[in-house]
């Protein structure tokens, strides 16, 4: 600052209008405050969901229904208790070669599956849509056959599906979509015969509703 | 519109503040957040078991004597869990720590991965990996080296192998190659099952009806304390709750004398002396079983041996020298006390007097042994429900006579190194703690010229490891097979890794009960992970490569068709169910066949001798050291926390030591507060640990459980092998190398049970 400008700065006789006008910045403000605001939400409720799920496919297509049509016992048939109680989840390729030793369909999926998984010995890599972090303990065990729950009321009209449907594995934690649920949000029910979503909060709920209680951490994390 | 500097910060901050808002209004925040919790759960180090099918192996436990039936859980090829198995005879369902920490020695770092050929110096830790043909070469060309220099008695084998068909493999590989030297590791049987041959002439392993006596009088034998199947023993009722008794003899409060229902702490070394005065008190208050004493029992009562000779009866020695005030003074044991064990004992409906310290892997004092037995016999409950019985060891391993050339003969017709099966101890199998010595003092060249080791770590637990060294550094080759780089491994010539017992199949020889023996067969649960080999196939590749007899007398496949082969009717059942029995006991059956001159019960065990009727006096077993200048006793004793023998303790079980007895890497000694008080230590004072066979640092833990004037060490510490990583590598103080053997006059055994010791503040 010049001595000048500290003379006209204490001078007495210089009267309001010759100071420079003083215009508010508070559209600005408010402006750029919309810009963040409405930028984050368009960020945080449309971009990040896909962002955030990368979309893959089962190595085969496989088609519930049509096995749900030549199994005498349902999904029992497939995804059972073993003698031990605990579930086998899904089959290996033992379980499989029992009818699909050869090509026995006109489905082309079939015959991938044959050539390049039954011919050559090797196990098909399925991308679990239900699989649960490791410090989790489930007992299917306990909810089939203590509770008697049907496989659909978790894991909703799956066994009837034509074809698999895209598996979205969330990038950061490698788990599917369907543990979290389809809805970013949270808010809403799943459809009638969606599966439901597998969160802590959701076996809670459940429970709390089924059983009177919550449960106690370590039922499920031992 | 002009945007000064002003407009541009107010404007910034404001978007950052409306993307903040809006974010936070947004599910981005909660979901990122939720996710990166899990992220961190799925860090590729932390371990986390593998998904897959789960599958169950039935097998057996093969790390102690035990033998207890284990149920494996396997998540597809990987083993992950160890349980007890449901149902079986030995363990039904129970395991200890050891047992359940067992996949630790199958995953553990301390493996030995394929056949390896020393480079370096003997002890220095440098290894050259070779193949399995170039490993069975070099053992055959030094063994081929020993009969061509007609020295076959040379070779010695130490073996952890009792029993079954490794066992016989061993001593048949022996045979046929020209050596008497097998050598085993001790175990308290060696007395007692000799105390039983005199007594009642019968060759075969004592056990006593645990599962059917209802009143134990343990003489320091760590039935609590993993020295027995471990749930054989909790479960059975507490005598409060109408179950048994337990009255426990021993100068440290093991949990097994926790447990009891009585604790005696007697002087350490006295424990014959006490069971004799229980004797006095039973045979002069006439509470003893008379009708077995009168009508099967010979040597009780003074008998004339012709001339004015009269040779003393069991009962005028023990009514003469065991008054229980004499016994008192010997034992520390009150007299009220010896005339109330003495009483209940004989009062019992079924009582049965065991002992063996600890885990019973000291051979012990041959007195000792006979003075307990006594008791069962004035007690008479010999082959009685809930009293002794004498099995004979099952004779499933019957293989055809081999043939023998001049050398094997020559060889087998050598006196044995170890000085067992001479004129001098004819009764006595096995005396490895003598080798030391023997090789030390041999002129010339060792009389050991090759050693093999098997199932056994020599170099950690024969007693006086200096002195053990130094004998080792004698023998020109030493071979190890065993699966762990463990002391013995760490100082042999060349290694050729045997499996460990999850990765083949083994005959496992367990201890008896009235059902008879148990006969359990070991399963693979897993593949072999590493380039091992069974030692069983190894033997019989190594007499392939010596050819002629030796080849031979191994004709077989390999060990797989020799197990089935061997149990030729039975493989179905052991297969399925797992274990077979074998010699089972029929209560009384005893009374027609003990096997003695006199076909009784004998009680004077030199029997036509009579300037000494008996072997020698039974008092307080020496100990090593002088008084003046070791003031205090040092004991060892063994903890189901710490596997003492081999192998080493596995990491699980190191992490529940108490910081009582093992602070970080040192050491702690238990000694009593009021002798702690006389030497001016305190709690956690770091003091030195002398004793005549050598010296440690250690740090004082006052326990009164421990008797005033004397001091106890764990067995199972102070390793210096099995790789960093195994956790256990220079903790704490291995106590055999504080001791050294006393030889028992009659057997020969090794039945040290302290040792003279000082402590001095560092």
């Amino acid at each position: 600052m010049s001595i000048s400008d500290l003379e006209h700065a204490v001078d007495p006789n210089l009267g309001a209008a010759d100071h420079p006008p003083q215009k508010s910045s508070g559209w600005v403000v408010f402006f750029c405050f919309m810009i963040g605001l409405v930028g984050s939400l368009i960020v945080g409720w449309f971009l990040f969901p896909q962002w955030l799920y990368s979309e893959k496919h089962q190595p085969i297509d496989f088609n519930h229904s049509i096995h749900m049509d030549n199994v005498s016992d349902g999904c029992n048939s497939c995804h059972f208790f073993r003698e031990d109680g605990t579930f086998s989840g899904i089959p290996d390729l033992s379980a499989c070669t029992d009818c699909h030793q050869d090509v026995i369909g006109s489905d082309p999926e079939e015959e991938k599956f044959v050539t390049e998984y039954v011919a050559q010995d090797k196990e098909v890599q399925w991308l679990s849509y239900f699989r649960q972090p490791d410090c989790v303990f489930f007992s299917h065990a306990a909810h089939v056959t203590g509770a008697g729950m049907s496989c659909e009321s978790c894991h909703g009209d799956i066994g009837y599906s034509t074809h698999s449907k895209v598996y979205q594995e969330n990038i950061i934690s490698g788990y599917s979509r369907d543990i979290w649920g389809y809805s970013i949000s949270r808010f809403g029910k799943p459809g009638e015969h969606d599966g439901k979503p597998m969160k802590m909060n959701d076996c809670a709920k459940c429970h709390l509703e089924e059983t009177g209680s919550k449960g106690a951490c370590f039922q499920c994390h031992k | 519109m002009k945007i000064d500097r002003r407009k541009f910060l107010a404007g910034f901050s404001a978007c950052v503040g409306g993307g903040a808002v809006g974010s936070m209004l947004s599910p981005l925040p909660w979901k990122v957040m939720d996710d990166v919790a899990i992220w961190t759960q799925n860090w590729p180090w932390t371990p986390v078991p593998q998904d897959g099918r789960y599958s169950y192996v039935q097998s057996v436990c093969a790390l102690c004597p035990g033998g207890c039936g284990i149920s494996v859980r396997k998540v597809k090829s990987r083993a992950v869990k160890i349980e007890g198995l449901k149902d079986h005879p030995a363990g039904n369902g129970g395991l200890c720590p050891l047992g359940l920490s067992g996949l630790q020695y199958l995953y553990g770092p301390a493996r030995v991965k394929s056949p390896l050929k020393r480079v370096g110096k003997r002890g220095e830790g440098k290894w050259q990996p070779i193949s399995w043909d170039a490993a069975i070469s070099e053992v055959s060309q030094k063994l081929n080296e020993l009969r061509a220099r007609n020295k076959p008695h040379s070779l010695a084998w130490i073996s952890g192998e009792n029993k079954g068909i490794l066992a016989g493999l061993i001593d048949r590989f022996l045979k046929v190659y020209g050596s008497p030297n097998v050598l085993r590791d001790s175990t308290a049987h060696d007395a007692i099952d000799q105390a039983a041959y005199h007594t009642q002439g019968q060759r075969g392993t004592v056990f006593w009806d645990i599962e059917n006596a209802d009143f134990i009088l343990s003489f320091g034998a760590g039935l609590m304390d993993g020295g027995w199947p471990l749930a054989r023993m909790n479960g059975f009722p507490k005598s409060a709750d109408g179950g048994k008794t337990l009255i426990q003899v021993e100068a440290r409060l093991s949990d097994t004398a926790a447990k009891a229902d009585l604790w005696v702490a007697a002087n350490p070394g006295t424990e014959g002396v006490l069971a004799l005065g229980i004797a006095h008190v039973m045979i002069r208050e006439l509470i003893y079983n008379i009708d077995f004493i009168n009508r099967q029992a010979s040597g009780f009562e003074d008998g004339v041996m012709g001339g004015d000779q009269v040779l003393q009866g069991f009962k005028s020695m023990v009514l003469e020298k065991y008054k229980p005030e004499k016994v008192s003074g010997i034992t520390g044991v009150p007299v009220d006390a010896i005339f109330d064990i003495a009483r209940r004992f004989a009062k019992s409906d079924k009582a049965v007097a065991v002992c063996g310290r600890g885990h019973g892997r000291v051979a012990g004092c041959m007195d000792e042994a006979l003075a307990v037995h006594y008791l069962n016999a004035l007690k008479g409950n010999i082959h009685q429900p809930g009293g002794v019985f004498v099995v004979a060891d099952p004779d499933y391993v019957r293989f055809p006579e081999p043939g023998m050339d001049k050398i094997a003969e020559y060889g087998l017709g050598q006196t044995r190194v170890d000085g067992a099966q001479s004129e001098k101890f004819p009764n006595s199998r096995y005396l490895l703690h003598r080798l030391p010595e023997i090789i030390n003092t041999a002129d010339g060249d060792s009389p050991v010229q090759a050693l093999l080791v098997s199932g056994a770590n020599p170099l950690y637990t024969i007693p006086d490891g200096k002195s053990v060294k130094k004998s080792f550094d004698k023998i020109p080759f030493i071979a190890s097979f065993s699966p762990f780089m463990d002391e013995t491994a760490v100082y042999s010539d060349v290694i050729l890794p045997d499996h460990t017992y999850l990765e083949c199949y083994r005959d496992i020889v367990s201890q008896g009960s009235m059902d008879g023996i148990v006969v359990s067969l070991a399963k693979p649960v897993v593949r072999p992970l590493y380039n091992t080999s069974h030692l069983g196939d190894v033997i019989i590749q190594i007499a392939k490569a010596l050819g002629g007899y030796i080849e031979t007398a191994f004709a077989w496949k390999s060990y797989e068709s020799l197990l089935e082969e061997t149990f030729a009717d039975n493989w179905e059942t052991i297969t399925s169910s797992g274990y077979i029995r074998m010699n089972p006991q029929i209560p009384g059956t005893v009374a027609t066949s003990f096997n003695t001159p006199s076909k009784k019960f004998e009680f004077n065990i030199n029997a036509g001798a009579p300037e000494a009727p008996f072997s020698s006096a039974f008092e307080k077993i020496a100990m090593e050291g002088d008084a003046q200048n070791y003031p205090l006793t040092l004991i060892p004793y063994d903890s189901i926390r710490l596997a003492g023998n081999y192998p080493a303790n596995p990491p699980f079980m190191t992490k529940i030591i108490d910081d009582t007895v093992l602070k970080k890497t040192h050491g702690c000694i238990e000694i009593n507060p009021a002798t702690a008080k006389q030497l001016r230590l305190s709690e956690g004072d770091a003091v030195k640990l002398s004793t005549p066979r050598g010296e440690a640092d250690v740090q004082i833990h006052l326990y009164e459980g421990v008797m005033p004037g004397v001091i106890a060490l764990p067995r199972g510490l102070g390793h210096t092998a099995y790789s960093e990583e195994w956790g256990l590598y220079g903790k704490g103080v291995n106590v055999n190398d504080l001791m050294g053997p006393i030889e028992d006059p009659v057997s020969g055994f090794n039945m040290a049970w302290g040792i003279r010791a000082k402590l001095t503040k560092i």
